[in-house]
């Protein structure tokens, strides 16, 4: 078949992990597959939205209303004005624009060498992102010191001590909603920083718990609650300093500079609707699944450490670390037995170092298996995980060292 | 540290984890119970898959002990 040029591989890896519907996908917190509510509009929204929403003509202003349409539902959702939202080209733009837009405007891009440090505070297990933006403005010189809080064994931030680590010299905190790789949720709502902002990063959480109401700014990724790639939020509140770290764009007014993409936004809008109308069955049943894997994987092998919250965390997600346990092995063979995890342990990306979230916790670092599921997720998929997991770690183990 | 002098010293330098975690499982019984095990270990998850061993096996995390030739050590005490 000729499509210009553009097709599939003709020998792509052959697993049945990577197929969401052979239920051995348990990787939603990377990615989750599209939702179907985002898949009935996504090619309506193609043909209806294609037109330049900055222009006057009737294609135009249709695309315009598509997209503020959207821009309304995504607001809804999280708990603000709709003009306060943009749309970005990922989670992780949003979040490099909040946090170096934020501190550009505090006006600190000058000399500090008379001055107390200019700070961002951090929690020490933010996504990646948001801690290599605070590097890069110290890189800039528009900050000279990151604070990071540490967390408990758990995964949390002491809403106490978070505040406390801000003083007159920060100009920007960010404490996420939900942690990535262990599904512990932050007190947010509790912690108290005496009117400098806080960004708070949400990819987690948007579209699967109640999100925190107390933000100046919130960021947010669209392909992880279903909706397309291509479409990240970054909502700004009211009457906050922020100014564009980049040249001048007048698109989505003023915080986004390039073509919008209008019907990834409303695929993005329809699959967030979808998914927070079905939010309160959906973690009731993924919650007792997680329990489930919660309470049966200490059962089924010696030497494991369940990471999170117990009770504070997201509904879909359970991480846990095995004794004695190669963490790129677990991965490969996990994904042989056909399903795919992510994992925090060193060498299971492109660096020597583990999870910075895992050492911030105290916990295991090596063996490590972050189970995080999607909607599809059934009892029957998790029973057999389980049944491949005392497997996979039992022969690991009596491979490597023989105990 | 509380002074006392390693009863056995693992030297696991170039070792990938958990190889220094096995190591050290396989060796904690060869010193008596309240004994020092030291180990060297230059891969960085050693920092925090030492301290967690010890809290999951229930021994005791004594802290890190003198570098050796650049490399970080850890000091672990046998309880059990």
């Amino acid at each position: 078949m000729n499509t210009h040029g553009v097709s599939a591989p003709s020998n792509p890896p052959s697993d049945q992990a990577s197929n969401p519907t052979s239920g051995g996908y348990f990787d939603a917190a990377s990615t989750e597959p599209l939702h179907p509510a985002a898949r009935e509009v996504i090619l309506t929204a193609v043909d209806e939205g294609w037109a330049d929403p900055a222009r006057l003509y009737g294609s135009a202003r249709r695309s315009r209303m598509l997209l503020d349409n959207a821009r309304e539902i995504v607001a809804a959702v999280i708990g603000c004005r709709p003009d306060e939202v943009a749309f970005t080209a990922s989670g992780t733009q949003a979040v490099h624009l909040g946090v170096l837009g934020t501190a550009l405007a505090a006006g600190t891009d000058r000399p500090t060498a008379d001055r107390d440090p200019v700070a961002v505070v951090v929690s020490a297990v933010e996504h990646s992102s948001v801690l290599q933006a605070a590097v890069h403005l110290e890189r800039l010189g528009t900050t000279t010191a990151t604070r990071q809080v540490g967390v408990d064994r758990h995964g949390r931030v002491d809403a106490g001590e978070f505040g406390k680590a801000v003083d007159d010299g920060t100009v920007l905190a960010c404490l996420q909603a939900a942690n990535h790789e262990v599904g512990t949720l932050q007190p947010v709502d509790e912690v108290d920083v005496r009117g400098v902002p806080l960004l708070v990063d949400a990819a987690q959480a948007v579209g699967r718990v109640p999100l925190p109401r107390q933000w100046s700014l919130l960021t947010a990724s669209a392909h992880k609650w279903g909706g397309p790639a291509g479409v990240g939020v970054l909502a700004v509140r009211k009457g906050l300093r922020w100014r564009s770290p980049l040249p001048d764009d007048e698109r989505e007014v003023g915080r986004v500079p390039g073509f919008e993409n209008v019907p990834g936004a409303l695929a993005a809008a329809a699959a967030l609707r979808a998914r927070w109308e079905e939010s309160t069955t959906l973690a009731a049943r993924q919650r007792e699944l997680i329990d489930h894997i919660r309470a049966r994987v200490p059962r089924l092998l010696d030497d494991v450490d369940v990471v999170g919250h117990p009770t504070l965390r997201l509904p879909h997600l359970v991480t846990f670390s095995c004794l004695y346990v190669e963490g790129q092995a677990l991965v490969t063979e996990l994904d042989r037995a056909g399903f795919a995890i992510s994992s925090g342990s060193s060498c299971t990306a492109s660096t020597l170092r583990p999870s910075h979230v895992l050492a911030a916790m105290g916990a295991l670092t090596h063996g490590n298996v972050r189970v995080s599921l999607t909607r599809e997720a059934t009892r029957d998929d998790v029973d057999r995980f389980l049944t491949a997991v005392v497997d996979v770690v039992t022969r690991l183990r009596t491979e490597l060292a023989g105990l | 540290m509380t002074g006392d002098a390693p009863a056995l010293v693992l030297d696991c330098r170039g070792m990938r984890c958990p190889l220094p975690i096995i190591e050290l499982a396989r060796r904690i019984d060869d010193v008596e119970v309240g004994a020092l095990v030291t180990v060297v270990a230059d891969d960085p998850a050693a920092a925090s898959d030492v301290p967690a061993w010890c809290r999951m096996r229930g021994h005791g995390y004594t802290g890190p002990g003198d570098d050796v030739e650049g490399a970080p050590s850890y000091v672990v005490r046998r309880r059990h």
